[in-house]
């Protein structure tokens, strides 16, 4: 960046945790990260149905979409919000998805249309840099 | 790295001596802090003879899919020698949801057995006598519904409800603070537990209505002094209320159970046991002037740390589960679950569960560790570790009775902001090569393909045609009597097991009774807070 040239505003991620599942220890870790990092960060907390994590993306205008999901419905859960997003013409939201998700499910997602499937080892720097690079073409 | 260059810190970031002698213990008195094996305050452990008399419980925490083939993996268990059974729910029955309710979907079966009705309770414990074998039951908002269940199925039987014994986890306060599952708000969750608390001091005299839990709260984040002081605060609470309900301490304290993590840092944890005993034998003796010696011993189960384990190099994942395993057992646990190596993928396979069960008969009968009562005692190291943590849960534990005790402190986010911060440090710390994660942060190698148990899908069509049977073969009439009096008795003070049990018996699902109960208790929603 020149030193003229005026800050860009802060990427904006909502991070959410849809699904019954309560381990939010990994969605507050990245969530922190992302802030640490210079990002907006909202947080919707638990239990949040795709309608909801859709309709908060909308609400605050968000860039990046990060769901948490450890309980193995990514299956049933991340396909909907990507026809959500898609239906309300939202298809530029990136949205990231981090937990137990077996290699055969991430392709599975990429191919929907998730921007990138980070498993359990994946470090806060790798997770940072993507979001980055994912949302500066768009800005 | 140059040595010098290591932290000499615990996994939890409490720095360590380069050698401890004497002078470490110059203010320790061995009568006020030690005693022997099996007298107070049982730093020590809770039996002279420890693993002589008896080993530990090797209880392996298993559930999958639907009661059938739950049922299928408790047999085989049994024939391999386990000697107890401990149930994990899938989301949904922990949620207190049906199977075929629409919060349900992708989620059957894939954490755990799906639990929807008294008949698949009946299934899930078919041929395993439950005047033998001791049941623990993980299973927190709806534990009351799905107790019901159990001494129904107890019941058809023929055992008499004085014969049952087991666990029941119902620990409702950790939900709060670290796990979030939750249903009710906190207080009328709290008096459900207390419900519990009284009908078993009545009832089900050998059972252990509550398992006070640290495992998840360490498995949030926090560090070993967190997970030990939130954990025995909470066991406080669940006093507090039973004693206001109008019990003596003596009535119920010896059958309140505890619960902890086994994590990496071998010492570290071992040392948490001890001041575990301690704390409590103190707390029950002065605090609440329990008189029984049995309201004073702090009997735990242990489970090694599901959070350690790596999705790198899963073969490393046995040799951590040993080492913590080793730990719990030096640190007189009463019974162990060993995770098994695969279980950062998925839940296990069977032969992944076979090696973990294999490693606590190894401990038990191979390693020697079980010959003798606390062999670590009078280690300066551990002498000293063992004052320190003392202190320092001490001091959480003060600060949280000065907040006005646990609910108070949740209601203000302390616990949970406490750990959040924890664990946000231990991943900064691992993020920047601070502290090692063999195969994750250093010494990475190539992949290592193991095979994984897959949950089928049919388990959830499977659970919603059996419940969609049920419905039509039981008597609604029955069914909404049976509620509404459920209502009722919700809605005063009377204790509501009975109810319960009347309506597990008239087969309303543990959807409708949790339903039932959220319609006068309410829901509670966490505010979101980073």
């Amino acid at each position: 960046m020149s030193a003229q040239a005026l800050p860009s505003p802060p990427i904006r991620v909502l991070v959410a945790k849809p699904g019954l599942d309560g381990h939010d220890r990994g969605a507050k870790i990245i969530a922190r990260a992302l802030r640490d990092a210079g990002m907006e960060v909202i947080y919707t907390g638990l239990r949040q149905t795709p309608e909801m994590i859709v309709s908060a993306a909308l609400q605050e205008d968000v860039e990046v979409i990060g769901l948490s999901i450890l309980s193995g419905a990514h299956m049933a859960i991340v396909p909907r919000v990507m026809e959500l997003l898609r239906e309300k013409d939202m298809g530029d939201v990136k949205v990231v998805v981090g937990g137990i998700i077996p290699d055969e499910d991430a392709g599975a997602l990429k191919r929907d249309g998730v921007a990138a499937v980070f498993q359990p080892g994946a470090s806060l720097e790798s997770i940072v840099a993507f979001i980055r690079e994912a949302c500066r073409g768009k800005r | 790295m140059k040595a010098a260059e290591r932290p000499f810190t615990t996994i939890s970031g409490v720095p360590i001596e380069p050698v401890y002698g004497p002078e470490h213990l110059a203010g320790m008195d061995a009568a006020r802090d030690l005693g022997a094996p099996g007298a107070f305050p049982y730093t020590r452990g809770i039996h002279r003879d420890m693993y002589r008399g008896k080993l530990w419980t090797m209880r392996q925490f298993s559930g999958f899919a639907t009661p059938e083939e739950t049922n299928r993996r408790y047999h085989y268990l049994l024939e391999q020698g386990q000697t107890g059974l401990s149930v994990a729910f899938d989301l949904p029955t922990l949620m207190g949801y049906d199977a075929d309710h629409p919060l349900s979907e992708g989620e059957v079966g894939k954490c755990g057995a799906s639990v929807s009705s008294l008949e698949d309770a009946e299934i899930l414990f078919r041929g395993i006598p439950l005047g033998e074998v001791t049941v623990s039951m993980t299973i927190n908002s709806p534990a009351a519904v799905l107790w019901a269940m159990y001494l129904a199925v107890a019941e058809q039987q023929g055992v008499e409800w004085s014969r049952v014994s087991g666990t029941l986890q119902n620990d409702i306060l950790k939900e709060y603070i670290a796990q979030k599952e939750y249903i009710f708000p906190p207080r009328p969750s709290m008096r459900l537990v207390t419900d519990t608390i009284e009908f078993g001091a009545r009832h089900v005299p050998r059972f252990n209505p509550i398992s006070v839990s640290g495992y998840h709260i360490r498995e949030a984040g926090s560090t070993a002094v967190q997970e030990l002081a939130f954990t025995l605060r909470d066991g406080f609470e669940y006093v507090d209320w039973a004693l206001e309900r109008g019990l003596s301490i003596d009535e119920f304290a010896p059958r309140l159970s505890f619960f902890f993590n086994a994590h990496n840092d071998f010492f570290e944890e071992i040392v948490k046991y001890r001041a575990a005993r301690k704390i409590w034998a103190y707390a029950m003796r002065e605090r609440y002037g329990a008189r029984s010696e049995r309201s004073w011993k702090l009997r735990f189960h242990a489970q090694t740390a599901g959070c350690s384990l790596t999705w790198q190099q899963p073969y490393n994942n046995v040799v951590r589960t040993a080492l913590q395993a080793m730990a719990a057992v030096l640190g007189g646990a009463q019974s162990l679950h060993t995770n098994s190596l695969d279980e950062a993928y998925a839940l296990p396979s069977e032969q992944a569960v076979t090696i973990a069960l294999r490693t606590q008969q190894i401990l038990a009968h191979e390693s020697g560790v079980a010959n003798t009562a606390d062999p670590l005692g009078g280690s300066y190291f551990v002498e000293k570790r063992t004052l320190e943590t003392e202190e320092a849960a001490n001091r959480y534990i003060q600060q949280i009775d000065q907040m006005g005790g646990m609910i108070a402190a949740i209601e203000a986010g302390f616990p949970q902001a406490e750990i959040a911060a924890a664990s946000y440090r231990y991943q900064r710390e691992i993020e920047t090569g601070e502290r090692t994660i063999v195969g994750v942060n250093r010494y990475q190698s190539g992949d290592q393909p193991i095979e994984l148990l897959e949950i089928d899908e049919r388990a959830a069509e499977h659970q919603a045609a059996k419940l969609a049977a049920l419905r039509r073969r039981r008597s609604s009439a029955r069914v909404t009597e049976t509620l509404d009096a459920l209502k009722r008795a919700a809605e005063g003070a009377e204790n509501t097991m009975p109810r319960l049990l009347d309506a597990v018996r008239a087969y309303a699902t543990l959807g409708e009774i949790c339903e039932a109960l959220r319609s006068v208790f309410g829901a509670y929603q966490e505010t979101p807070r980073l």
